[in-house]
């Protein structure tokens, strides 16, 4: 209906505040990104052309690689809690009665509120004296002392991070499982039902490999969101013990703010972001695919 | 996948998530068969036990914020408040440069995203749907930039950029980064619904010699209203939520957002320890407003997150 050259510009000009913000806010600093990962600065001098040196520096960096062997075992453990957990939620709650529609609105209710918020409050639940998990385990009898949750033990720490974290957004997977459940073609859970299947059967033979699509979107979703975790570990271990508990971003972070070594934070951002555009390539490809 | 198919399957798939209007028999015989029968009771007691673990940590955060600060220092802590007392709230407010501040900050970045969010993405959801662009393809993947490079790698060079700017330390600053990082997903939402709008709409307002902005202004927006809510609600929660742009951009007391002051108060201490009433006193402040959005709007939320995840 829009021809020609006039709608063309036209149309260019209804997209330019978008590329503009998107050249000015994003494409620009990723390009100035990859200059400053190739200089020494510290604000305070000015930048000198040192080459590769950020990036040699990187890979002979212990803290560099503890933080990225942290943020692996971190993705590592919460993903498939997160993954079977939600999905286990999701078959409880998929059917549309008044109870289990309840339940989900609840169990959603975390993934609205801000992961600063989350963390905070779960750094009180968690504190050693003034919190209530040790008041409520010593009162079980499951401890005899009081633990100290946070910042003393690296195992300790990332297992009451995980526990918040898993709480915090749980419903994100639920809410998208339960979509893929309801969206089963009516035909199918018919035959399965003439056919006298059990309850086992269909989940493992109908249920799942129907939503295998959503669950494989749902896993690389939450695999980049715990890559890139900072707020949680940052509020509530303050990477901690020994900075055993410091994730990727919260060692660029660290490198670039408070030490100002922005050369070096930025070569290490690089190293980062790379990692992470694997699994958002997938991702990506993943999704295309299902509607060419 | 076309905008108005994709359209119309979320919005199934959101009434189905919401009240199984479509799907209702089916959805109800073929999980409820699994899990029903004589683990009906189980399947209840399940449910229960799965609200009370979600809504328990913030039950009792709000209980301790209620309590006095004799009783919120206490060791070991109590569960339910012996009173209710609202001193807490009363030493947030006057904390630093004073609660209002902070809210104020919150609120401002919030809505300054909400409209740069939405000030760029009507008009490229329109353009992307309805004109002929050249080389339109990469142009979309360009806009969705943000999607490849995570926010979290580009702090620097924005904090540089900022610094010249003079646009550290202002809410202006940090909604722009707010509005980076919701660009990506509200523009995908936008240009799926304006695809979404019957032709045969606007070709009737250009027959009527309509040009192209009355054409938007006044055929589109009244149709893709459901779209503008999701993506200021979307806007709203992360920039309200939104805590490591703005730990980098602020660092000024007075130009802290509300997840920073409450960060600070973590460990800032006033009498000797960490003020744990005043504490929970901000989170449930903090919380209220996306628990209260939530409620309201529900259905936008759920079908925001399909739409979002099933392209």
């Amino acid at each position: 209906m829009y021809a020609g050259k006039r709608s063309r510009l036209i149309g260019l000009l209804y997209l330019a505040p978008a590329l503009l913000f998107v050249l000015a806010f994003t494409a620009y600093p990723f390009v100035q990104m990859v200059w400053v990962s190739f200089n020494n600065w510290s604000l305070i001098t000015p930048p000198s052309f040192v080459g590769l040196d950020n990036f040699e520096k990187a890979f002979s960096d212990r803290q560099f690689w503890t933080s990225l062997g942290f943020t692996f075992k971190y993705t590592i453990l919460i993903t498939p809690i997160l993954m079977v957990g939600g999905y286990l939620v999701a078959l409880l709650t998929a059917t549309n009665t008044p109870l289990r529609r309840f339940t989900r609105a609840v169990v959603f209710v975390p993934v609205v509120i801000g992961l600063g918020a989350s963390s905070l409050l779960w750094y009180w639940l968690f504190s050693t004296d003034f919190g209530l998990v040790n008041r409520f385990l010593l009162d079980l009898g499951i401890i005899e002392n009081r633990v100290f949750w946070l910042g003393a033990d690296a195992d300790v720490s990332t297992w009451a991070v995980i526990t918040s974290v898993v709480w915090k957004v749980l419903g994100f997977g639920m809410i998208l499982f339960v979509a893929a459940i309801h969206a089963i073609p009516r035909e199918i859970s018919e035959a399965t039902m003439v056919d006298g299947a059990s309850a086992w059967q269909r989940t493992t033979r109908v249920i799942l490999p129907l939503t295998l699509r959503t669950i494989l979107l749902v896993t690389l979703v939450s695999v980049v969101g715990s890559l890139l975790a900072f707020d949680q570990f940052y509020l509530m271990t303050a990477g901690q013990p020994l900075n055993l508990t410091s994730t990727s971003v919260f060692y660029v972070y660290l490198n670039s703010f408070p030490y100002l070594k922005l050369g070096y934070g930025a070569a290490l951002s690089l190293i980062l972001a790379a990692i992470v555009l694997l699994f958002t390539v997938v991702q990506m490809l993943l999704t295309r695919r299902s509607h060419a | 996948m076309s905008g108005r198919a994709s359209i119309e399957r979320s919005a199934e798939m959101t009434a189905d998530y919401l009240d199984g209007a479509r799907t209702n028999a089916h959805s109800r015989r073929l999980p409820a068969r699994a899990w029903a029968g004589r683990n009906r009771y189980l399947t209840a007691a399940n449910c229960l036990a799965l609200c009370t673990i979600m809504l328990l940590p913030i039950v009792l955060s709000v209980m301790a914020s209620l309590k006095t600060t004799a009783e919120a220092a206490a060791v070991p802590p109590t569960y339910v408040p012996s009173g209710v007392s609202l001193d807490s709230y009363a030493r947030l407010w006057s904390y630093q440069a004073g609660l209002p501040t902070y809210l104020g900050n919150s609120f401002g970045a919030a809505f300054l995203t909400i409209a740069f969010t939405l000030g760029l993405t009507i008009p490229a959801g329109y353009a992307l749907a309805r004109f002929p662009l050249p080389g339109k393809e990469l142009l979309f993947v360009f806009l969705l930039l943000a999607l490849i490079i995570p926010y979290q790698a580009l702090l620097t060079p924005i904090f540089l950029m900022f610094a010249e700017l003079k646009l550290t330390n202002s809410i202006v600053g940090l909604a722009i980064i707010h509005t980076a990082i919701q660009l990506p997903f509200s523009l995908y939402v936008m240009r799926n619904n304006f695809e979404a709008v019957p032709r045969e709409l606007e070709e009737a307002a250009v027959v009527d010699g309509g040009n192209t902005w009355q054409v938007l202004t006044r055929i589109f927006l009244p149709s893709v209203i459901p779209a503008i809510i999701t993506v200021a609600l979307f806007a709203f929660i992360t920039s309200w939520n939104e805590f490591l742009g703005a730990l980098v951009m602020m660092n000024t007391d007075s130009s802290f957002t509300l997840p920073l002051i409450l960060a600070a108060a973590r460990t800032q201490t006033s009498i000797g320890g960490t003020d744990w009433g005043l504490l929970q006193a901000g989170v449930t402040i903090s919380i209220i407003p996306c628990i209260g959005v939530y409620l309201l709007l529900q259905r936008y939320y759920v079908s925001g997150l399909l739409q979002g995840a099933v392209k």
